[in-house]
């Protein structure tokens, strides 16, 4: 007989941790009581103990992986004087479970077209790890808990149970029924009618994405003016040069922010628990709104590509951004973000960190204004910038060298010449 | 003394404090138990295993004058009280060794003496012959002392014609007549026990109905099985007075304002339980003591810091599975062990082993309604079960209380052959917190006694098969 050794739950909230270390290699006897792996979650460390005993036949999830999820198989357990077919066989289910999860989440459209980078990094290079929806997870509640719930229009969801392994008990739903609270669903009011849209998978993960962002990277906002008179010149005359290619100014933009992160390479940068990363290369990802949400398709090593180049790229990652056929290489893992709302005569915006990169470029619309110019007032079209900076990686001065080096590109595009 | 010191001390080695004990040492806890009789206390010594051990016996000689029914016929039988007796005691013995056995391989000490609590934190003094043999000093203590019979002022057991359940377990000779006096659990077992062997037996209850915390329904049907089988049962009375003669005893019982004297050859004396919280050195904490029990928190903390109790001298129900349990919680809570409740009372199964036996769990119809349910009740009698009719067991029905709106099972009452084997479906219908139904998609086996407990919960909403 084999045994399926599952990740455990230390609290009754934990859905996922860290393996972090097993005490008992392949093939090795364990004891019930003994020490065989250590578990971490970002609240803590716990040491997991075999509850039967045999050997540790083998081990499906190895040393340091992250989200793992709560009862996935980690290891098989081969119960003493059982021949090895049986393991063979129960490995072999746990693999096949592990395939059937990632062949779900490859076909599902949603999932390509993932929000952004890091998010699609997560859902379609781990599948086995099966990022899957919270609301997805089957819910532990006993069947009166379940009914008084329902009695009292009470979302179980929002409930914490207080029994074995988190499970809801009529104790649990009294007390949210006692509570004044939360946990109560609104009640729908009769007049306001709506349709309710389910969500897609590309919906939650920009909902966690961005929440997660929001919550937990402290943002700060730095703006800036600059002229683009002379930038619009350029393009005008580069354009005029060929019908092979159609440069916009967001391609000058994207370039002009690889450029800026070559000469302030302390802001190409990202957070992560063991240190900050400098990138070497500027990757650019540019959001892209495609139906039912939004994109961020990458032109790598923008710095050293050509603005025809850029150009050409962008339109055909763009075209197939929104048919949905982006392959998760073309959107993950850029190293900046740009996000350029112009074309809507947005003046200028604030935009939210994709983390783990630690910034994000707000492009507002190029529009006439008036400027002072040696002390004489004069008309210019001015592009109002907002760069969202992650403060734990990036700090102000850096962030105001970052853009005006940006400024300073934009203003004076020939500078890319050189 | 450094070999005295101990994560956990528990004075007490009944079924709260041996099983809290071994629940210690299995969460790592250095643990030594302090008893001055007998490992397994009351319950395996003189209680719940040597009591049906006797009325194993007895239900055999019913057996054995009805085997007409079955298509025997037997001569000239009869029985050694002193031979039953003495499979008792050693069926008792058998599972005291055992508890020995147990502790021993889970690594606890035991010290066979009386344990006291010395004012000094957390140090139990152990007197044997009445000397201190040693000092034992623990983290934490768990007073686990148990109970004892009540006795009423005037009528104290004498232990030779009025008897509490200690002598009545080990009777030299069968009583032509015996008087009962209340009937609880222990008073209704010894009633079935000596009436199957063939006394003449009296019962005398104060409150209006045997079985008093029982469903009223079960109550009823007790007494008509009881009386049915030739037992006189006295209810709203009171004895007032015993009278000890050479070889019988005067009992005067007042009911409804008139007093009879009876006289009787013995009388059992079984008017409930006094914890036993004397000579345990508890003037020396600030543990409180109220109406003979100790008080407790839900996590069975005394006012004394580090200092618990469990199980009996806590006070009711005076249940062995209760003390069991409480000791395990005890022990998780100091321990730390996740998800650890305090103990449910409404899911304590209680058991009585009279003839029909009775067991219940939970609220009886009339404390659901006086808690303010609104109630669904479902009856189902044994007489409607194929396999109690195969075994010539019909007298019986199972009760089951369900909340009439949320379909809770607030309580199940069962009176019959083998409910207390079975009253465990419904606890743990209970523990699970399933609603009728689950308990209506549930396969009962056929044929079953068990299929009783089924049909009682499809008769509380209208679907009851064979009814």
């Amino acid at each position: 007989m084999t045994i399926e050794i599952l990740m455990p739950a230390l609290s009754p909230t934990m859905t996922e941790g860290t393996l972090a270390k097993w005490h008992t290699g392949e093939g090795e006897k364990v004891a019930p009581g003994d020490i065989i792996a250590e578990i971490e979650t970002d609240k803590a460390t716990m040491e997991v103990e075999a509850v039967d005993g045999g050997t540790l036949s083998k081990i499906l999830v190895p040393e340091g992986t992250a989200e793992v999820q709560v009862n996935q198989v980690i290891a098989v357990l081969l119960v003493d004087d059982e021949d090895s077919s049986a393991l063979d066989a129960a490995v072999a289910n746990a693999a096949k479970a592990k395939d059937d999860r990632a062949t779900a989440e490859v076909v599902k459209p949603e999932t390509q077209a993932a929000t952004t980078s890091s998010s699609a990094r997560a859902e379609a290079t781990q599948p086995s790890s099966t990022q899957k929806p919270s609301g997805d997870k089957r819910m532990f509640v006993s069947p009166l808990a379940r009914r008084l719930a329902a009695k009292a229009g009470l979302n179980l969801s929002l409930i914490r149970g207080s029994g074995p392994n988190g499970r809801i008990v009529k104790a649990d739903v009294d007390a949210a029924v006692a509570a004044p609270a939360p946990a109560r669903a609104p009640a729908p009011t009769k007049d306001a009618d709506f349709e309710l849209v389910p969500h897609t998978a590309m919906r939650k993960a920009i909902a966690r994405r961005l929440t997660e962002s929001k919550q937990t990277v402290p943002h700060f906002y730095l703006t800036v003016d600059c002229q683009i008179d002379q930038l619009l010149e350029t393009r005008k005359e580069l354009n005029s040069r060929s019908d092979a290619y159609k440069i916009s100014v967001n391609d000058m933009i994207i370039k002009m922010c690889a450029q800026a992160l070559i000469e302030v390479p302390a802001a190409n940068a990202a957070w992560s628990e063991e240190g900050a990363r400098y990138f070497k290369s500027a990757d650019i990802a540019v959001a892209v709104a495609v139906p039912g949400g939004l994109i961020t398709p990458i032109i790598r090593g923008a710095h050293g590509k050509g603005l025809r180049t850029i150009s050409n790229e962008m339109k055909e990652l763009v075209g197939r951004a929104r048919e949905g056929k982006l392959k998760p290489e073309e959107y993950e893992g850029g190293t900046f973000s740009v996000s350029n709302l112009g074309m809507f005569r947005i003046r200028e915006f604030a935009a939210v960190i994709n983390p783990p990169q630690a910034c994000i470029l707000a492009v507002g619309a190029g529009e006439k204004r008036p400027v002072v110019t040696d002390g004489a007032l004069g008309i210019a079209t001015v592009m109002t910038c907002t760069l969202s900076v992650d403060h734990r990686v990036v700090d102000g001065a850096v962030g105001a060298e970052y853009l005006a080096a940006l400024r300073s590109l934009i203003e004076s595009p020939l500078s890319l010449m050189l | 003394m450094a070999e005295n010191n101990y994560d956990m001390v528990i004075v007490g080695g009944g079924p709260g404090g041996y099983v809290a004990a071994i629940r210690a040492a299995q969460l790592g806890m250095k643990t030594v138990v302090v008893e001055s009789k007998h490992l397994g206390g009351i319950c395996l010594n003189w209680g719940c295993i040597p009591t049906k051990a006797l009325l194993r016996c007895s239900e055999i000689n019913h057996l054995l004058l009805n085997l007409d029914m079955f298509g025997f016929s037997a001569d000239n039988i009869s029985f050694d009280i002193k031979k039953i007796v003495k499979r008792s005691r050693s069926v008792a013995g058998q599972l005291s060794d055992g508890v020995k056995h147990l502790l021993k391989k889970n690594k606890v000490e035991v010290y066979d003496g009386w344990g006291r609590l010395t004012g000094k934190a957390g140090v139990v003094a152990v007197e044997k012959n009445g000397k201190i043999i040693v000092e034992l000093k623990g983290k934490h203590v768990i007073l686990a002392t148990g109970a004892r019979a009540r006795a009423l002022p005037g009528m104290e057991a004498d232990g030779k014609r009025i008897w509490t359940y200690m002598e009545a377990m080990v009777p030299e000779s069968l009583p032509a007549s015996l008087l009962v006096v209340g009937s609880g659990a222990i008073g209704v077992e010894f009633a079935s026990f000596y009436r199957n062997l063939g006394s003449e037996v009296t019962i005398v209850e104060v409150l209006d109905r045997v079985l008093p915390v029982e469903d009223e329904e079960i109550s009823k049907l007790a007494a008509k099985s009881f009386e049915k089988q030739g037992m006189t049962l006295i209810t709203s009375a009171q004895v007032k007075a015993l009278k000890v003669g050479s070889s019988s005893v005067a009992a005067t019982i007042e009911s409804n304002g008139k007093s009879n004297e009876l006289t009787f050859e013995r009388v059992i004396m079984a008017v409930g339980i006094v914890g036993n919280v004397e000579n345990i050195g508890l003037e020396n904490t600030k543990i409180k003591v109220n109406r003979g029990h100790i008080t407790v928190n839900e996590w069975c903390e005394t006012g004394e810091p580090g200092v618990y109790a469990i199980g009996d001298v806590v006070g009711p129900p005076w249940l062995a599975h209760k003390a069991s349990h409480e000791g395990v919680i005890c022990v998780e809570k100091i321990a730390g062990v996740n998800d650890v409740h305090p103990l449910d009372t409404s899911n304590i199964p209680g058991c009585t082993y009279c003839q029909p036996q009775v067991a219940s769990v939970g609220m009886t119809e009339k404390a659901a309604k006086d808690a303010g349910h609104k109630v669904r009740v479902g009856r189902f009698p044994f007489a409607g079960s194929g396999k109690a009719v195969a075994m010539g067991d019909t007298e019986g029905m199972v009760k089951t209380v369900f909340d009439a709106e949320t379909g809770e099972l607030l309580g199940a009452h069962m009176i019959g052959a083998e409910v207390t084997e079975m009253i465990q479906g419904y606890g743990i219908a209970k523990t699970l917190e399933t609603t009728e139904a689950e308990l209506l998609h549930t396969i009962f086996a056929h044929p079953t006694i068990s299929e009783t407990m089924h049909e009682s919960v499809l008769n509380a909403y209208g679907r009851a098969i064979h009814y």
